[in-house]
């Protein structure tokens, strides 16, 4: 897919939507509203719309605990997905799941997750079921560089390698797994190194540059929808808040974080990106951010007035309902 | 007697025994950057440098590691962030540590502490939430122990250290931030003795983990109603101390067990019908089981009010062996 205005000002468009959408989380998080804790996005948005940008509707794609993003750039509606967060009976998951959990199946988008690196072989497991079935779909799965450490990074993968499946592993490789530097506990760099040893194509890509993301992930996006196989790509990120919310960040500086915000915020790197081109005028960038700031004004009156869930569902969608079956 | 939080007893039992012996070590994720969420490692970097391994995301590993340095002699104390990990380690803790000494005649021995923070704090549904006690329950080979108090945290922990087989180490969310006073000095808590929390005539109530404190406050409620209630806690659940839950039964005839983890197949669950096969004839009434439901734990505030058990529910099964 070349890269045209139109998909530029999407993915400008959607960058904004997630960074307002997890603002307005957190901030409904200080007034009660939001529970349990998030997991900021914010600084790593250039990855999840530069790959989906790349992707189709019937594309899978499967994240991780840090996937508002993901959800959003998927096509997820933000409506929804803020009562989600809220634990009210309209979000996208009944308020079973929250933000840790937030999926939204008519998207293919499978779900974020609690578990880290528990993604991996289910979205190589989407890819199997896409080649089985003969269709051309292609599955993403989204980790941070923590999950490379679990054996399910392995083992997946060299199933994924060995079945030549239609899927693209992307590692948002942000420098941090919690609340440790990723140097104190890997050897290894770059993430992106470890694709030679499933034999397939690793690619460390500037994660903060949503047109970098998006050209590396349009060539990894055809090669598995031509059967060529599953990549590797590492995209170095930065996350601007604490792993999540409360975190104290005794492991990183303020300097560091102001520096990353001043210098690597994807959104700036995209605008001027597009304002060299004459792709985005400040009229365009104002409506942008106007239209998004009232999508995500909406979805959080929409989860205020939304209603709680019924005592009811604590013991519903726990199996199918087997009379249905047998 | 010192007052502190659960969280600093486990610290203070955990720094005691480092200093004590040189074979004990820790190993976790974030335990030194941050001390572990709920800095039960804190200082011990400091304090025993060279002796703490922050670790990659990777439970299999950690747990397996584990096993081949308590084989070769050491005494691993393993942090697993939050309990619903351990299933990522489930080969390590169930077919290597805990099948070892019997595979091989007695010859190998796995000195292993797994510590596992377990239960509902903040609300983090379904995969941060779960406890599984009776999984383990299940496992020969394994110790479960479930301390409820700051002074049963030390003495118990301490225990665990010097425990010559694998502990599963229960350590509740509800409980970190409780208080209590400890005892001044060294003290270990043997395993397979319960303690009781409280005495009363009229109803046993066993309680497992922060279903303790439940069934404090419960008792409080229930006076007023006229009913003494007896709390047994039994501190480790394998090995379980059987005599002494059957004694308070024999005393009362009625019994409640209650504990925090779904009651279907649960850990009460194996309480309950040890009461009721050994002291048939001495209830009477029916034993009843108190927990949560047979549902993964919902995010939703309003949902998991539905599904924590509190001290409300052990004042209704009380009254239910009354009447
Ligand atoms: C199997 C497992 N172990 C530990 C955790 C706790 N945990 C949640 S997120 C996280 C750090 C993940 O780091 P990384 O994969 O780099 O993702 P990031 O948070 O940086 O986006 C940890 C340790 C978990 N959820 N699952
Ligand atoms: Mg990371």
């Amino acid at each position: 897919m070349s890269l045209t205005q139109e998909k530029c000002l999407k993915m400008y468009t959607d960058m904004w939507r997630i960074r307002l959408f997890e603002e307005e989380a957190n901030r409904q998080t200080n007034l009660g509203n939001v529970v349990g804790t998030l997991h900021m996005y914010c600084g790593e948005e250039a990855v999840a719309v530069g790959v989906c940008a790349n992707l189709r509707d019937d594309d899978y794609v499967l994240g991780t605990h840090r996937s508002h993003g993901h959800c959003i750039a998927k096509g997820a509606e933000s409506d929804k997905m803020m009562a989600e967060l809220f634990g009210k009976a309209t979000g996208t998951c009944k308020g079973k799941g929250g933000s840790m959990h937030v999926a939204d199946f008519s998207l293919n988008m499978l779900g974020a997750n609690g578990i880290v690196g528990a993604g991996i072989g289910p979205t190589t497991g989407t890819a199997l079921a896409s080649k089985i079935r003969g269709t051309d779909q292609v599955s993403v799965c989204f980790f941070g560089d923590g999950a490379a450490a679990r054996g399910t990074f392995h083992e997946a993968i060299a199933m994924g390698s060995l079945w030549q499946l239609p899927v693209v592993y992307v590692c948002e490789n942000n420098g941090y797994q919690q609340w440790v530097p990723r140097k104190n506990v890997a050897v290894v760099d770059s993430v992106a190194d470890m694709a030679g040893s499933y034999s397939i194509p690793g690619v460390s890509v500037n994660g903060q540059d949503a047109i970098e993301v998006y050209e590396v992930i349009a060539e990894a996006v055809a090669r598995a929808r031509s059967g060529g196989g599953p990549s590797l790509i590492e995209a170095r990120t930065y996350r601007f808040y604490g792993h999540s919310l409360g975190d104290e960040q005794q492991y990183r500086t303020e300097e560091e974080v102001e520096e990353r915000k001043l210098n690597a915020d994807p959104i700036n790197i995209l605008r001027d990106f597009m304002t060299e081109r004459n792709w985005l005028s400040s009229a365009d960038d104002d409506q942008v951010q106007q239209r998004a700031g009232d999508e995500i004004t909406r979805a959080a009156k929409f989860a205020e007035e939304s209603p709680w869930p019924e005592m009811g569902e604590v013991g519903t969608d726990v199996l199918f309902d087997a009379k249905e079956v047998a | 007697m010192t007052v502190m939080a659960f969280n600093e007893a486990l610290r203070e039992a955990l720094h005691e025994e480092m200093a004590r012996d040189e074979s004990v070590f820790v190993m976790g994720e974030d335990v030194i950057t941050h001390g572990g969420p709920y800095k039960v490692t804190d200082g011990v970097a400091e304090k025993f440098p060279g002796r703490i391994f922050e670790t990659p995301i990777a439970e299999a590993g950690i747990v397996g590691l584990g096993v081949g340095a308590a084989m070769a002699g050491m005494n691993p104390v393993i942090e697993i962030m939050y309990l619903d990990f351990i299933t990522c380690a489930m080969d390590e803790v169930v077919n290597q540590a805990a099948k070892m000494r019997y595979m091989t005649g007695g010859q190998a021995s796995v000195p292993m502490v797994v510590r596992l923070p377990c239960g509902v704090g903040r609300l983090l549904a379904a995969q941060h939430s779960q406890i599984m006690e009776s999984w383990f329950m299940h496992v020969p080979g394994l110790q479960v122990v479930v301390p409820s108090t700051p002074a049963d945290g030390k003495g118990l922990l301490k225990t665990a250290i010097r425990s010559p087989d694998p502990v599963m180490f229960f350590e509740y969310k509800r409980t970190y931030t409780h208080k209590g006073e400890v005892p001044e000095g060294e003290y270990l808590i043997p395993f397979g003795k319960a303690d009781i929390k409280r005495e009363g005539e009229d109803v046993t109530v066993v309680a497992i983990g922060p279903m303790v404190q439940k069934s404090l406050e419960a008792a409080v409620l229930l006076e007023d109603e006229g009913y003494d209630i007896e709390i047994v806690d039994p501190r480790t659940l394998s090995p379980l101390d059987t005599e002494t839950i059957c004694e308070s039964v024999r005393k009362t005839g009625r019994v409640v067990v209650c504990g925090e983890d779904s009651s279907f197949a649960g850990s009460v669950s194996e309480i309950a019908a040890m009461i009721a096969e050994s002291c048939f004839s001495d209830l009477k009434a029916p034993v009843v089981r108190v927990g949560s439901p047979h549902v993964p734990m919902p995010f939703s505030a309003e949902l998991v009010k539905h599904v924590v058990p509190e001290a409300a529910n052990v004042v209704s099964a009380v009254n239910r062996v009354m009447n």
